[in-house]
């Protein structure tokens, strides 16, 4: 069941649940510029309190395909939170306004504090280094479609897996499938947190961890992530691990297997390299778009229900 | 609680025995329940004194004090196996065991600094939930972070930054 749920963390959704949710998206997909109707008697508030650009527009944008209306801000700056307004002060009044509110923000754990304020659905589009379960639920969605399958594969994920909320959501959310193994790569100082760990062997995952690049080898997901500036508590922290892996085509074609598939939330610094754009590996730019077919599914199923 | 032999300090009138703290915890006991001395009530602390059941114990006599359960879900935080006895003219008016809480509320601070709980002027009280009753450890609400006995000590003592 769908319909009036809040979105905070991608564990409290069952395989079935997810089932559902991609086969609207599937629907979404094949008529999402004939939908403008569905949502035509919705406001969604877009609560952005730290920078976004692709989840944001992308909320934006599946809204708008639903002929829902939007009314939100971008930053903290443009708001009264930079008056000193609280930030439950400021989901309590959007409350008020709004049939559905989409947080963002930079602490951990708020975007659980707003379902607790809100009457109206949550849907969480990250919240610090703990959760951005649309994410993971586009990285899924994009992995059925490229593959026909989720359980089976093996995932290789790269760089920063201990501050990236979307590696953390996307481990939680394989709990739902039967995945072959989990192959985390990071140096050292950025292996995946002990509570995400201790959860996903609990749930029954496979994990290895790496440290040597050649460890894709064995992947069908190849998933890379950012080392996020933002996250690091030391700044000289951040320089010694900046740079650790660069995916280029040279390294996929060495190591990968033939059908591996490249995967990453993006935005991208150095970590992937501009050469890989045009080869059969990417699928970067598949996964970008699909975030409109799976956001809109999740808001119509939410608001509306299956 | 005294078999004859290891009675070091006297009985006392009013107040509370806290038998069975873990060897060599009864200053943290103190510590964490704000017990300075300087309250002016007499206290008595065995360190080390054995016991059948736990090898060594620690013992904390403390007259005419009585712990509120606040200070009682602290103590079963620190010494898990903690008897509480209450005093009444020289007699044992009550006596129960301590419980390890499932969940905490408001006592604890969480360790991670970007916790919501943590953001200034939110007033957001705190909640953990037991995820591990032979190691204790307390997972955050809302931000998944796990605190480990030795977090919890830190916090209760003030230790924490």
């Amino acid at each position: 069941m769908w319909k009036g749920r809040d979105v905070i963390n991608i564990l409290d959704f069952s395989r079935n649940d997810l089932e559902v949710l991609f086969e609207k998206a599937d629907y979404m997909r094949k008529n999402q510029y004939r939908l403008k109707n569905e949502l035509s008697d919705i406001i969604i508030g877009l609560a952005f309190f730290e920078p976004s650009t692709r989840t944001r527009m992308s909320f934006e944008t599946a809204a708008k395909r639903l002929g829902a209306e939007t009314v939100g801000f971008v930053s903290e700056e443009a708001t009264s939170i930079a008056k000193g307004e609280s930030f439950s002060d400021t989901i309590r009044m959007l409350d008020s306004y709004v049939d559905l509110i989409v947080v963002r923000h930079k602490y951990e754990g708020a975007a659980l504090l707003a379902s607790n304020i809100a009457e109206k659905p949550i849907i969480n589009a990250g919240d610090g280094k703990s959760h951005h379960p649309t994410q993971a639920m586009l990285d899924l969605y994009t992995t059925k479609t490229l593959f026909n399958t989720i359980d089976g594969l093996t995932f290789a994920f790269i760089g920063d897996l201990k501050y990236s909320r979307t590696v953390s959501s996307l481990i939680f959310g394989l709990t739902a499938f039967n995945p072959k193994e989990i192959i985390l790569i990071s140096p050292s100082s950025l292996r995946l947190r002990e509570e995400i760990r201790l959860v996903a062997e609990e749930r029954g995952l496979r994990l290895r961890e790496e440290e040597n690049i050649e460890a894709i080898s064995d992947a069908d997901v190849i998933y890379v992530t950012r080392i996020q500036k933002e996250r690091f508590p030391d700044l000289q922290e951040y320089e010694r691990v900046r740079g650790s892996y660069r995916i280029n085509k040279e390294l996929l074609d060495k190591y990968a297997k033939d059908d591996a598939k490249v995967l990453h939330a993006l935005p991208r610094i150095d970590e992937l390299s501009r050469d890989i754009d045009d080869t059969k590996f990417q699928a970067y730019f598949t996964q970008a778009r699909l975030g409109i077919p799976i956001r809109m599914a999740l808001l119509s199923l939410v608001l509306k229900g299956e | 609680m005294d078999n004859g032999k290891e009675l070091l300090v006297s009985k006392i009138a009013n107040g509370t025995v806290i038998d069975h703290i873990n060897a060599s915890r009864s200053l943290i006991v103190l510590k964490i329940l704000n017990i300075r001395g300087t309250e002016g009530f007499r206290i008595a602390i065995v360190m080390n004194a054995p016991s059948t059941r736990m090898g060594k114990k620690d013992i904390v006599k403390l007259e005419n004090y009585y712990p509120k359960d606040e200070d009682v879900q602290k103590i079963s935080l620190i010494a898990q196996d903690a008897t509480i006895n209450i005093i009444k003219d020289y007699k044992v008016i009550k006596k129960y065991k301590v419980e390890i809480p499932k969940k905490i509320k408001g006592l604890l601070r969480c360790n991670n600094p970007t916790c919501i709980t943590r953001k200034p002027d939110e007033q957001v009280t705190s909640t953990f939930t037991l995820i591990n009753r032979e190691k204790i450890m307390y997972q955050c609400d809302y931000c998944g972070s796990i605190l480990t006995e030795n977090d919890i000590i830190k916090d209760l003592t003030g230790e924490m930054k």
